[in-house]
Protein backbone atom coordinates (compact mmCIF):
# COMPACT_ATOMS: atom_id res chain seq x y z
CA UNK A 1 0.00 0.00 0.00
CA UNK A 2 1.67 3.18 -1.52
CA UNK A 3 1.70 6.30 1.70
CA UNK A 4 -1.27 8.30 1.54
CA UNK A 5 -0.66 12.06 0.94
CA UNK A 6 -2.98 13.99 2.92
CA UNK A 7 -3.92 17.66 3.20
CA UNK A 8 -3.87 17.27 7.15
CA UNK A 9 -1.22 18.61 9.18
CA UNK A 10 1.62 16.04 10.25
CA UNK A 11 1.22 14.46 13.28
CA UNK A 12 3.77 14.64 15.71
CA UNK A 13 5.35 11.51 16.18
CA UNK A 14 5.23 10.82 20.16
CA UNK A 15 1.61 11.78 20.75
CA UNK A 16 -1.63 10.29 20.37
CA UNK A 17 -4.80 11.87 20.06
CA UNK A 18 -7.54 9.19 19.61
CA UNK A 19 -10.12 11.95 18.16
CA UNK A 20 -7.61 12.62 15.56
CA UNK A 21 -9.27 9.34 13.77
CA UNK A 22 -12.88 11.01 13.55
CA UNK A 23 -11.48 12.02 10.54
CA UNK A 24 -12.29 9.92 7.63
CA UNK A 25 -9.51 10.25 5.62
CA UNK A 26 -6.46 9.56 8.90
CA UNK A 27 -9.13 6.41 10.30
CA UNK A 28 -8.65 5.13 6.19
CA UNK A 29 -5.17 3.27 6.27
CA UNK A 30 -5.80 2.61 9.70
CA UNK A 31 -8.96 0.38 8.86
CA UNK A 32 -7.17 -1.14 5.82
CA UNK A 33 -4.40 -2.30 8.69
CA UNK A 34 -6.99 -3.74 11.17
CA UNK A 35 -8.89 -5.15 8.40
CA UNK A 36 -6.03 -7.54 7.19
CA UNK A 37 -5.05 -8.20 10.56
CA UNK A 38 -8.63 -9.70 11.73
CA UNK A 39 -8.85 -11.24 8.44
CA UNK A 40 -5.79 -12.70 8.44
CA UNK A 41 -6.68 -14.51 12.44
CA UNK A 42 -10.39 -15.11 11.48
CA UNK A 43 -8.89 -17.74 9.03
CA UNK A 44 -6.64 -19.46 11.27
CA UNK A 45 -9.90 -19.44 14.20
CA UNK A 46 -12.40 -20.81 11.75
CA UNK A 47 -10.14 -23.49 10.53
CA UNK A 48 -9.33 -24.23 13.94
CA UNK A 49 -13.38 -24.16 14.52
CA UNK A 50 -13.66 -26.42 12.33
CA UNK A 51 -11.64 -28.45 13.24
CA UNK A 52 -12.36 -29.09 15.69
CA UNK A 53 -16.50 -28.58 15.70
CA UNK A 54 -16.33 -31.35 12.70
CA UNK A 55 -13.28 -33.48 13.51
CA UNK A 56 -12.84 -33.38 17.68
CA UNK A 57 -15.78 -32.95 18.98
CA UNK A 58 -17.96 -36.41 19.85
CA UNK A 59 -20.98 -37.15 18.72
CA UNK A 60 -23.86 -36.27 20.53
CA UNK A 61 -26.40 -38.57 22.33
CA UNK A 62 -29.83 -36.77 21.29
CA UNK A 63 -29.44 -35.10 18.16
CA UNK A 64 -26.34 -37.06 16.18
CA UNK A 65 -24.42 -35.24 14.17
CA UNK A 66 -27.51 -32.73 13.59
CA UNK A 67 -26.36 -30.72 16.28
CA UNK A 68 -22.80 -29.84 14.51
CA UNK A 69 -25.22 -26.99 12.95
CA UNK A 70 -24.73 -25.13 16.27
CA UNK A 71 -20.97 -24.39 14.85
CA UNK A 72 -22.18 -21.74 12.45
CA UNK A 73 -25.82 -20.75 14.41
CA UNK A 74 -24.80 -19.80 17.51
CA UNK A 75 -21.81 -17.52 15.86
CA UNK A 76 -24.06 -16.06 13.54
CA UNK A 77 -27.02 -15.11 15.95
CA UNK A 78 -24.61 -13.48 18.56
CA UNK A 79 -22.88 -11.48 16.10
CA UNK A 80 -26.37 -10.43 14.49
CA UNK A 81 -27.24 -9.14 17.88
CA UNK A 82 -23.75 -7.89 19.03
CA UNK A 83 -23.81 -5.66 15.27
CA UNK A 84 -26.97 -4.31 16.07
CA UNK A 85 -26.12 -2.70 19.42
CA UNK A 86 -22.61 -1.29 17.81
CA UNK A 87 -24.93 -0.15 14.97
CA UNK A 88 -27.29 1.50 17.40
CA UNK A 89 -24.28 2.51 19.53
CA UNK A 90 -22.20 4.23 16.61
CA UNK A 91 -25.13 5.59 14.80
CA UNK A 92 -26.09 7.51 18.18
CA UNK A 93 -22.78 8.51 18.60
CA UNK A 94 -22.82 10.39 14.66
CA UNK A 95 -26.26 11.38 15.86
CA UNK A 96 -25.08 12.70 18.72
CA UNK A 97 -21.65 14.34 17.90
CA UNK A 98 -22.40 15.34 14.37
CA UNK A 99 -19.59 12.86 13.73
CA UNK A 100 -20.10 11.71 9.61
CA UNK A 101 -17.56 8.32 10.72
CA UNK A 102 -19.55 7.37 12.96
CA UNK A 103 -22.56 7.13 11.24
CA UNK A 104 -20.95 5.50 8.07
CA UNK A 105 -19.38 2.85 10.56
CA UNK A 106 -23.04 2.31 11.33
CA UNK A 107 -24.10 2.01 7.68
CA UNK A 108 -21.14 -0.18 7.38
CA UNK A 109 -22.27 -2.24 9.93
CA UNK A 110 -25.97 -2.76 8.59
CA UNK A 111 -25.66 -5.26 5.72
CA UNK A 112 -23.25 -7.46 7.41
CA UNK A 113 -25.49 -7.54 10.49
CA UNK A 114 -28.52 -8.14 8.39
CA UNK A 115 -26.73 -11.39 6.86
CA UNK A 116 -25.75 -12.78 10.61
CA UNK A 117 -29.53 -12.30 10.99
CA UNK A 118 -30.44 -14.08 7.47
CA UNK A 119 -27.82 -17.44 8.48
CA UNK A 120 -28.98 -17.57 11.91
CA UNK A 121 -32.63 -17.81 10.49
CA UNK A 122 -31.51 -20.19 8.12
CA UNK A 123 -29.36 -22.63 10.33
CA UNK A 124 -31.69 -22.31 12.91
CA UNK A 125 -33.95 -23.80 10.38
CA UNK A 126 -32.07 -26.91 8.89
CA UNK A 127 -31.07 -27.74 12.74
CA UNK A 128 -35.07 -27.73 13.59
CA UNK A 129 -36.08 -29.96 10.58
CA UNK A 130 -34.23 -33.13 11.98
CA UNK A 131 -34.14 -31.72 15.67
CA UNK A 132 -38.23 -31.02 15.36
CA UNK A 133 -39.27 -31.89 12.20
CA UNK A 134 -39.89 -28.91 10.88
CA UNK A 135 -38.04 -26.50 8.79
CA UNK A 136 -39.76 -23.31 10.61
CA UNK A 137 -40.64 -23.41 14.64
CA UNK A 138 -42.20 -20.29 16.42
CA UNK A 139 -39.21 -20.91 18.86
CA UNK A 140 -39.29 -17.54 20.94
CA UNK A 141 -35.44 -16.94 19.86
CA UNK A 142 -36.11 -17.52 16.08
CA UNK A 143 -38.65 -15.21 16.19
CA UNK A 144 -36.97 -12.30 17.68
CA UNK A 145 -34.29 -13.01 15.22
CA UNK A 146 -36.99 -12.40 12.27
CA UNK A 147 -37.99 -9.19 13.83
CA UNK A 148 -34.30 -8.53 14.01
CA UNK A 149 -33.98 -8.64 10.49
CA UNK A 150 -36.59 -6.98 9.89
CA UNK A 151 -35.36 -4.02 12.03
CA UNK A 152 -31.99 -4.63 9.96
CA UNK A 153 -34.09 -4.19 6.49
CA UNK A 154 -35.45 -1.30 8.00
CA UNK A 155 -32.59 0.54 8.65
CA UNK A 156 -31.18 -0.19 5.37
CA UNK A 157 -34.16 0.91 3.49
CA UNK A 158 -34.65 4.08 5.09
CA UNK A 159 -31.30 5.17 5.03
CA UNK A 160 -31.44 3.99 0.76
CA UNK A 161 -35.12 6.20 0.32
CA UNK A 162 -33.52 9.72 1.71
CA UNK A 163 -31.37 11.19 -0.74
CA UNK A 164 -29.24 13.66 0.97
CA UNK A 165 -26.57 11.64 2.76
CA UNK A 166 -26.50 13.19 6.06
CA UNK A 167 -30.57 13.52 6.55
CA UNK A 168 -30.50 9.90 5.36
CA UNK A 169 -27.57 9.08 8.66
CA UNK A 170 -29.41 11.01 10.98
CA UNK A 171 -32.69 9.73 10.56
CA UNK A 172 -31.50 6.24 10.14
CA UNK A 173 -29.66 6.82 13.56
CA UNK A 174 -32.72 7.89 15.40
CA UNK A 175 -34.38 4.32 13.96
CA UNK A 176 -31.74 2.34 15.33
CA UNK A 177 -32.09 4.09 18.51
CA UNK A 178 -35.65 3.56 19.00
CA UNK A 179 -35.04 -0.23 17.93
CA UNK A 180 -32.30 -0.62 20.83
CA UNK A 181 -34.98 0.17 22.78
CA UNK A 182 -37.37 -2.05 21.64
CA UNK A 183 -35.59 -5.24 21.07
CA UNK A 184 -35.68 -6.01 24.42
CA UNK A 185 -39.35 -5.38 24.74
CA UNK A 186 -39.44 -7.72 21.51
CA UNK A 187 -37.82 -10.23 22.60
CA UNK A 188 -39.35 -10.66 26.22
CA UNK A 189 -42.88 -10.23 24.97
CA UNK A 190 -42.15 -12.93 22.10
CA UNK A 191 -40.82 -15.23 24.71
CA UNK A 192 -44.32 -15.22 26.63
CA UNK A 193 -45.99 -15.75 23.61
CA UNK A 194 -43.98 -18.58 22.76
CA UNK A 195 -44.66 -20.21 26.46
CA UNK A 196 -48.63 -19.59 26.21
CA UNK A 197 -48.99 -20.97 22.82
CA UNK A 198 -47.46 -23.92 22.74
CA UNK A 199 -47.87 -26.92 24.45
CA UNK A 200 -44.50 -28.59 24.70
CA UNK A 201 -42.17 -26.08 24.86
CA UNK A 202 -39.82 -25.85 22.09
CA UNK A 203 -36.91 -24.57 22.11
CA UNK A 204 -33.83 -24.21 19.55
CA UNK A 205 -31.81 -22.92 22.74
CA UNK A 206 -31.08 -25.94 24.04
CA UNK A 207 -28.19 -26.57 22.80
CA UNK A 208 -26.96 -30.23 23.58
CA UNK A 209 -25.22 -30.62 27.37
CA UNK A 210 -21.67 -29.70 26.03
CA UNK A 211 -18.92 -31.30 26.29
CA UNK A 212 -15.66 -29.13 26.24
CA UNK A 213 -14.57 -29.69 22.52
CA UNK A 214 -17.91 -28.66 21.63
CA UNK A 215 -18.01 -25.04 23.90
CA UNK A 216 -13.96 -24.75 22.68
CA UNK A 217 -14.99 -25.06 18.94
CA UNK A 218 -18.27 -22.97 19.42
CA UNK A 219 -16.46 -20.24 20.99
CA UNK A 220 -13.53 -20.54 18.55
CA UNK A 221 -15.94 -19.98 15.87
CA UNK A 222 -17.58 -16.76 17.43
CA UNK A 223 -14.26 -15.34 17.62
CA UNK A 224 -13.80 -16.42 14.04
CA UNK A 225 -17.35 -14.76 13.34
CA UNK A 226 -16.14 -11.85 14.82
CA UNK A 227 -13.11 -11.13 13.51
CA UNK A 228 -14.75 -11.61 10.19
CA UNK A 229 -17.33 -9.02 10.85
CA UNK A 230 -14.74 -6.61 11.67
CA UNK A 231 -12.77 -7.05 8.71
CA UNK A 232 -15.65 -7.01 5.69
CA UNK A 233 -17.53 -4.03 7.98
CA UNK A 234 -14.29 -2.23 8.26
CA UNK A 235 -13.58 -2.67 4.42
CA UNK A 236 -17.11 -1.48 3.71
CA UNK A 237 -16.36 1.32 5.75
CA UNK A 238 -13.45 1.93 3.63
CA UNK A 239 -15.47 1.85 0.03
CA UNK A 240 -17.90 4.13 1.69
CA UNK A 241 -15.15 6.66 3.00
CA UNK A 242 -14.26 6.45 -0.72
CA UNK A 243 -17.49 7.19 -2.18
CA UNK A 244 -18.66 9.95 0.03
CA UNK A 245 -15.30 11.62 -0.18
CA UNK A 246 -14.74 10.95 -3.67
CA UNK A 247 -14.27 14.84 -4.43
CA UNK A 248 -11.62 15.24 -2.33
CA UNK A 249 -7.94 15.18 -3.74
CA UNK A 250 -6.35 12.43 -1.26
CA UNK A 251 -9.28 10.24 -2.42
CA UNK A 252 -8.46 10.82 -5.86
CA UNK A 253 -5.23 10.20 -5.83
CA UNK A 254 -5.71 6.94 -4.10
CA UNK A 255 -8.28 5.88 -6.79
CA UNK A 256 -5.53 6.86 -9.41
CA UNK A 257 -3.01 4.92 -7.42
CA UNK A 258 -5.05 1.85 -7.10
CA UNK B 1 -10.99 -38.16 15.20
CA UNK B 2 -14.52 -38.99 15.04
CA UNK B 3 -14.66 -39.62 11.47
CA UNK B 4 -12.78 -42.91 9.30
CA UNK B 5 -13.38 -41.42 6.05
CA UNK B 6 -14.28 -39.20 3.86
CA UNK B 7 -17.39 -40.65 2.84
CA UNK B 8 -18.34 -40.84 6.58
CA UNK B 9 -17.64 -37.05 6.84
CA UNK B 10 -19.84 -35.85 4.17
CA UNK B 11 -22.72 -38.24 5.34
CA UNK B 12 -23.17 -37.04 8.52
CA UNK B 13 -24.63 -39.85 10.02
CA UNK B 14 -27.78 -39.16 7.98
CA UNK B 15 -28.05 -35.77 8.55
CA UNK B 16 -25.54 -34.71 5.84
CA UNK B 17 -28.38 -32.81 3.50
CA UNK B 18 -28.87 -30.35 6.78
CA UNK B 19 -25.25 -30.16 8.31
CA UNK B 20 -23.90 -29.16 5.09
CA UNK B 21 -26.93 -27.25 3.90
CA UNK B 22 -26.12 -24.47 6.67
CA UNK B 23 -22.05 -24.45 6.71
CA UNK B 24 -22.86 -24.26 3.05
CA UNK B 25 -24.75 -21.50 3.25
CA UNK B 26 -22.98 -19.77 5.80
CA UNK B 27 -19.25 -19.91 3.12
CA UNK B 28 -21.87 -18.66 0.32
CA UNK B 29 -23.00 -15.57 2.37
CA UNK B 30 -19.16 -15.09 3.22
CA UNK B 31 -18.32 -15.15 -0.08
CA UNK B 32 -21.08 -12.74 -1.46
CA UNK B 33 -20.13 -10.49 0.75
CA UNK B 34 -16.32 -10.00 -0.04
CA UNK B 35 -17.08 -10.23 -3.82
CA UNK B 36 -20.21 -7.84 -3.05
CA UNK B 37 -16.83 -5.98 -1.64
CA UNK B 38 -14.72 -6.25 -4.51
CA UNK B 39 -17.41 -5.05 -6.83
CA UNK B 40 -18.48 -1.97 -5.39
CA UNK B 41 -14.80 -1.06 -5.12
CA UNK B 42 -14.41 -1.94 -8.63
CA UNK B 43 -17.26 0.44 -9.72
CA UNK B 44 -15.73 3.35 -7.41
CA UNK B 45 -11.97 2.57 -9.33
CA UNK B 46 -13.20 2.86 -12.36
CA UNK B 47 -16.33 5.34 -12.45
CA UNK B 48 -15.25 8.02 -10.66
CA UNK B 49 -18.58 9.03 -9.46
CA UNK B 50 -20.50 6.31 -10.67
CA UNK B 51 -20.42 3.95 -7.43
CA UNK B 52 -20.85 6.73 -5.38
CA UNK B 53 -23.54 7.32 -2.94
CA UNK B 54 -23.42 6.08 0.61
CA UNK C 1 -57.83 24.08 1.50
CA UNK C 2 -56.64 23.62 4.49
CA UNK C 3 -57.40 27.33 5.72
CA UNK C 4 -58.41 27.36 9.51
CA UNK C 5 -57.92 29.76 11.96
CA UNK C 6 -56.63 28.42 14.89
CA UNK C 7 -58.94 28.88 17.93
CA UNK C 8 -58.97 31.53 20.18
CA UNK C 9 -56.39 30.92 23.70
CA UNK C 10 -58.75 31.03 26.69
CA UNK C 11 -57.93 33.25 29.32
CA UNK C 12 -55.81 31.47 32.03
CA UNK C 13 -53.71 28.60 29.76
CA UNK C 14 -50.41 28.36 29.58
CA UNK C 15 -48.64 28.61 26.90
CA UNK C 16 -47.63 25.07 26.37
CA UNK C 17 -51.10 23.40 26.84
CA UNK C 18 -52.79 26.43 24.51
CA UNK C 19 -50.34 24.61 21.67
CA UNK C 20 -51.12 21.18 22.46
CA UNK C 21 -55.07 22.29 22.25
CA UNK C 22 -54.69 24.08 19.19
CA UNK C 23 -52.79 21.35 16.98
CA UNK C 24 -55.54 18.72 18.57
CA UNK C 25 -58.39 20.99 18.08
CA UNK C 26 -57.12 21.91 13.84
CA UNK C 27 -56.65 18.01 13.19
CA UNK C 28 -60.01 17.41 14.43
CA UNK C 29 -61.39 19.72 12.51
CA UNK C 30 -59.43 18.58 9.71
CA UNK C 31 -60.57 14.78 10.39
CA UNK C 32 -64.11 16.51 10.32
CA UNK C 33 -64.45 17.69 7.38
CA UNK C 34 -62.99 14.91 5.44
CA UNK C 35 -64.89 11.97 6.64
CA UNK C 36 -64.03 9.96 4.03
CA UNK C 37 -60.24 9.58 5.45
CA UNK C 38 -61.54 8.17 8.94
CA UNK C 39 -64.11 6.27 6.81
CA UNK C 40 -61.86 4.59 4.17
CA UNK C 41 -59.59 3.47 7.35
CA UNK C 42 -62.75 1.48 8.86
CA UNK C 43 -63.99 0.08 5.55
CA UNK C 44 -60.51 -0.83 5.15
CA UNK C 45 -60.81 -3.14 8.09
CA UNK C 46 -63.86 -4.10 7.43
CA UNK C 47 -62.61 -5.86 4.15
CA UNK C 48 -59.42 -7.08 5.89
CA UNK C 49 -61.09 -9.09 8.12
CA UNK C 50 -63.93 -10.30 5.58
CA UNK C 51 -60.82 -11.85 3.54
CA UNK C 52 -59.46 -13.90 6.39
CA UNK C 53 -62.21 -16.50 6.46
CA UNK C 54 -62.79 -16.55 2.33
CA UNK C 55 -59.32 -17.51 2.71
CA UNK C 56 -59.53 -20.22 5.11
CA UNK C 57 -62.92 -21.69 5.28
CA UNK C 58 -65.82 -20.99 7.10
CA UNK C 59 -65.20 -23.65 10.28
CA UNK C 60 -67.07 -21.57 13.60
CA UNK C 61 -64.35 -22.99 15.53
CA UNK C 62 -61.14 -22.02 14.10
CA UNK C 63 -62.86 -18.63 12.98
CA UNK C 64 -63.34 -17.98 16.57
CA UNK C 65 -59.78 -19.12 17.80
CA UNK C 66 -58.42 -17.10 15.33
CA UNK C 67 -61.24 -13.91 15.95
CA UNK C 68 -58.48 -11.49 17.96
CA UNK C 69 -55.58 -12.54 16.24
CA UNK C 70 -57.30 -11.80 12.68
CA UNK C 71 -58.82 -8.49 14.11
CA UNK C 72 -55.81 -6.86 15.91
CA UNK C 73 -53.68 -7.45 12.82
CA UNK C 74 -56.43 -6.00 10.25
CA UNK C 75 -56.49 -3.15 12.93
CA UNK C 76 -52.52 -2.79 12.15
CA UNK C 77 -52.66 -2.55 8.95
CA UNK C 78 -55.70 -0.14 8.95
CA UNK C 79 -53.69 2.08 11.11
CA UNK C 80 -50.66 1.89 9.21
CA UNK C 81 -52.83 3.22 6.01
CA UNK C 82 -53.44 6.48 8.05
CA UNK C 83 -50.08 7.43 9.35
CA UNK C 84 -48.49 8.23 6.46
CA UNK C 85 -50.87 11.13 6.40
CA UNK C 86 -50.41 12.72 9.76
CA UNK C 87 -47.23 14.84 8.37
CA UNK C 88 -47.64 14.86 5.04
CA UNK C 89 -50.31 17.09 4.57
CA UNK C 90 -48.40 19.58 6.63
CA UNK C 91 -45.42 19.32 4.85
CA UNK C 92 -47.60 20.32 2.00
CA UNK C 93 -49.24 23.65 2.82
CA UNK C 94 -46.15 24.94 5.65
CA UNK C 95 -48.16 23.91 8.74
CA UNK C 96 -45.10 21.57 9.71
CA UNK C 97 -42.33 24.84 9.43
CA UNK C 98 -44.71 26.67 11.52
CA UNK C 99 -44.78 23.60 14.24
CA UNK C 100 -41.19 23.49 14.30
CA UNK C 101 -40.40 27.21 14.69
CA UNK C 102 -43.49 27.53 17.61
CA UNK C 103 -42.87 28.89 20.99
CA UNK C 104 -44.54 25.22 22.19
CA UNK C 105 -42.02 22.10 22.62
CA UNK C 106 -42.13 20.09 19.44
CA UNK C 107 -42.70 17.08 21.57
CA UNK C 108 -46.11 18.70 23.11
CA UNK C 109 -47.07 18.99 19.35
CA UNK C 110 -46.38 15.64 18.05
CA UNK C 111 -48.17 14.21 21.03
CA UNK C 112 -50.84 16.61 19.82
CA UNK C 113 -50.35 15.16 16.38
CA UNK C 114 -50.44 11.71 17.65
CA UNK C 115 -53.97 12.20 19.76
CA UNK C 116 -55.71 13.66 17.06
CA UNK C 117 -54.58 10.80 14.54
CA UNK C 118 -55.64 8.13 17.38
CA UNK C 119 -59.28 10.16 18.08
CA UNK C 120 -59.38 10.01 13.93
CA UNK C 121 -58.43 6.71 13.46
CA UNK C 122 -57.62 4.33 16.00
CA UNK C 123 -60.94 5.19 18.37
CA UNK C 124 -63.30 4.12 15.64
CA UNK C 125 -61.21 1.13 15.04
CA UNK C 126 -61.22 0.07 18.88
CA UNK C 127 -65.41 0.98 19.10
CA UNK C 128 -65.78 -0.71 15.74
CA UNK C 129 -63.88 -3.83 15.70
CA UNK C 130 -66.03 -5.92 18.26
CA UNK C 131 -69.11 -5.88 15.82
CA UNK C 132 -66.66 -7.30 13.51
CA UNK C 133 -66.03 -10.10 16.11
CA UNK C 134 -69.47 -10.94 15.88
CA UNK C 135 -68.77 -12.11 12.42
CA UNK C 136 -66.47 -14.42 14.03
CA UNK C 137 -68.85 -15.82 16.59
CA UNK C 138 -66.81 -14.45 19.41
CA UNK C 139 -68.44 -14.75 23.15
CA UNK C 140 -69.71 -11.72 23.93
CA UNK C 141 -67.13 -10.99 27.02
CA UNK C 142 -64.76 -11.74 24.51
CA UNK C 143 -65.72 -8.75 22.19
CA UNK C 144 -65.38 -6.33 25.44
CA UNK C 145 -61.89 -7.55 25.72
CA UNK C 146 -61.23 -7.04 22.14
CA UNK C 147 -62.54 -3.37 22.63
CA UNK C 148 -60.59 -2.72 25.48
CA UNK C 149 -57.14 -4.44 24.11
CA UNK C 150 -57.62 -1.76 21.21
CA UNK C 151 -58.33 1.00 22.90
CA UNK C 152 -55.15 0.12 24.91
CA UNK C 153 -53.29 -0.63 22.19
CA UNK C 154 -54.11 1.61 19.27
CA UNK C 155 -52.77 4.99 21.39
CA UNK C 156 -49.44 3.24 20.95
CA UNK C 157 -49.75 2.73 17.30
CA UNK C 158 -50.45 6.04 16.73
CA UNK C 159 -47.42 7.06 18.87
CA UNK C 160 -44.73 4.77 17.65
CA UNK C 161 -46.57 5.52 14.24
CA UNK C 162 -45.63 9.14 14.91
CA UNK C 163 -42.40 8.26 14.98
CA UNK C 164 -42.20 6.80 11.50
CA UNK C 165 -44.08 9.24 10.01
CA UNK C 166 -41.43 12.32 11.36
CA UNK C 167 -39.06 9.94 9.97
CA UNK C 168 -40.16 9.64 6.65
CA UNK C 169 -41.79 12.70 6.18
CA UNK C 170 -41.62 13.94 2.37
CA UNK C 171 -39.55 10.90 1.19
CA UNK C 172 -40.33 8.58 -1.95
CA UNK C 173 -42.50 5.79 -1.17
CA UNK C 174 -43.25 6.65 2.42
CA UNK C 175 -46.20 5.00 2.73
CA UNK C 176 -44.88 1.28 2.58
CA UNK C 177 -41.50 2.26 4.26
CA UNK C 178 -43.62 3.56 7.19
CA UNK C 179 -45.37 0.41 6.98
CA UNK C 180 -42.26 -1.23 7.15
CA UNK C 181 -40.38 0.56 9.79
CA UNK C 182 -43.42 0.76 12.47
CA UNK C 183 -44.64 -3.10 12.10
CA UNK C 184 -41.73 -4.67 13.56
CA UNK C 185 -41.52 -2.07 16.98
CA UNK C 186 -45.78 -2.96 17.29
CA UNK C 187 -45.38 -6.26 17.53
CA UNK C 188 -45.40 -6.61 21.25
CA UNK C 189 -48.12 -4.84 21.12
CA UNK C 190 -49.85 -7.08 18.99
CA UNK C 191 -48.96 -10.24 21.07
CA UNK C 192 -50.49 -8.36 24.60
CA UNK C 193 -53.57 -7.04 22.86
CA UNK C 194 -54.39 -10.21 21.19
CA UNK C 195 -53.23 -12.40 23.94
CA UNK C 196 -55.39 -10.59 25.98
CA UNK C 197 -58.46 -11.78 24.51
CA UNK C 198 -57.27 -15.26 23.46
CA UNK C 199 -56.40 -15.64 28.06
CA UNK C 200 -60.25 -13.85 28.31
CA UNK C 201 -61.86 -16.91 25.94
CA UNK C 202 -59.80 -19.37 27.92
CA UNK C 203 -61.22 -18.13 31.08
CA UNK C 204 -56.88 -17.21 32.76
CA UNK C 205 -56.49 -13.74 33.94
CA UNK C 206 -56.28 -11.17 31.53
CA UNK C 207 -54.63 -8.53 34.26
CA UNK C 208 -51.09 -9.06 33.09
CA UNK C 209 -51.47 -8.50 29.68
CA UNK C 210 -53.48 -5.17 30.40
CA UNK C 211 -50.88 -4.29 32.88
CA UNK C 212 -48.04 -4.38 29.98
CA UNK C 213 -49.99 -2.91 27.43
CA UNK C 214 -50.86 -0.09 29.73
CA UNK C 215 -47.18 -0.22 30.41
CA UNK C 216 -46.11 0.06 26.56
CA UNK C 217 -48.69 2.87 26.59
CA UNK C 218 -46.54 4.31 29.13
CA UNK C 219 -43.06 3.76 27.25
CA UNK C 220 -44.62 5.09 24.12
CA UNK C 221 -46.08 8.32 26.01
CA UNK C 222 -42.61 8.91 27.59
CA UNK C 223 -40.42 7.79 23.96
CA UNK C 224 -42.17 8.83 21.27
CA UNK C 225 -42.90 12.31 21.63
CA UNK C 226 -39.23 13.36 21.73
CA UNK C 227 -38.03 10.85 19.03
CA UNK C 228 -40.41 11.47 16.60
CA UNK C 229 -39.85 15.69 17.42
CA UNK C 230 -35.95 14.44 17.00
CA UNK C 231 -36.91 13.15 13.90
CA UNK C 232 -39.13 16.34 12.64
CA UNK C 233 -36.06 18.35 13.17
CA UNK C 234 -33.93 15.99 10.80
CA UNK C 235 -36.28 16.15 8.11
CA UNK C 236 -35.98 19.97 8.32
CA UNK C 237 -32.20 20.88 8.41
Amino acid sequence: MSPIATSLPPRPPASFHLFAYAAPQRFYPLAGRIALASALVAALLAVAGLVIGLGIAPTDAQQGEAYRIIFVHVPAAWMSMVIYLAMAFWAGIGLAFNARLASMFARALAPTGALMAFLALWTGALWGKPTWGTFWVWDARLTSELLLLFLYIGFLSLHSAIDDVRRADRAAAVLALVGVVNVPVIYFSVQWWNTLHQGASVSLSKAPSMATPMITGMLVMVGAFWLYATAVTLLRLRTLILAREGDAAWARRLREAA
Amino acid sequence: MNWSSWSEFAAMGGYGLYVWGAFGMSAFAVALEIAQLRARRRALRAGDGAGART
Amino acid sequence: MNAIALPLPRPAETGALRGLRCVVARDLRLALRRPADTLSVLFFLVIVVSLFPLGIGPEPELLRRMAPGVVWVAALLASMLSLARMFADDLQDGTLESLLLSATPLPLLVLGKALAHWLASGLPLALVSPLLAMQFGLAPDAMGLLAVSLLLGTPVLSLVGAIGAALTVGVRGAGVLLSLLVLPLVVPVLIFGAGAVDAGSAGTSVAAHFSLLAALLVLALAGAPPAAAAALRIAFE
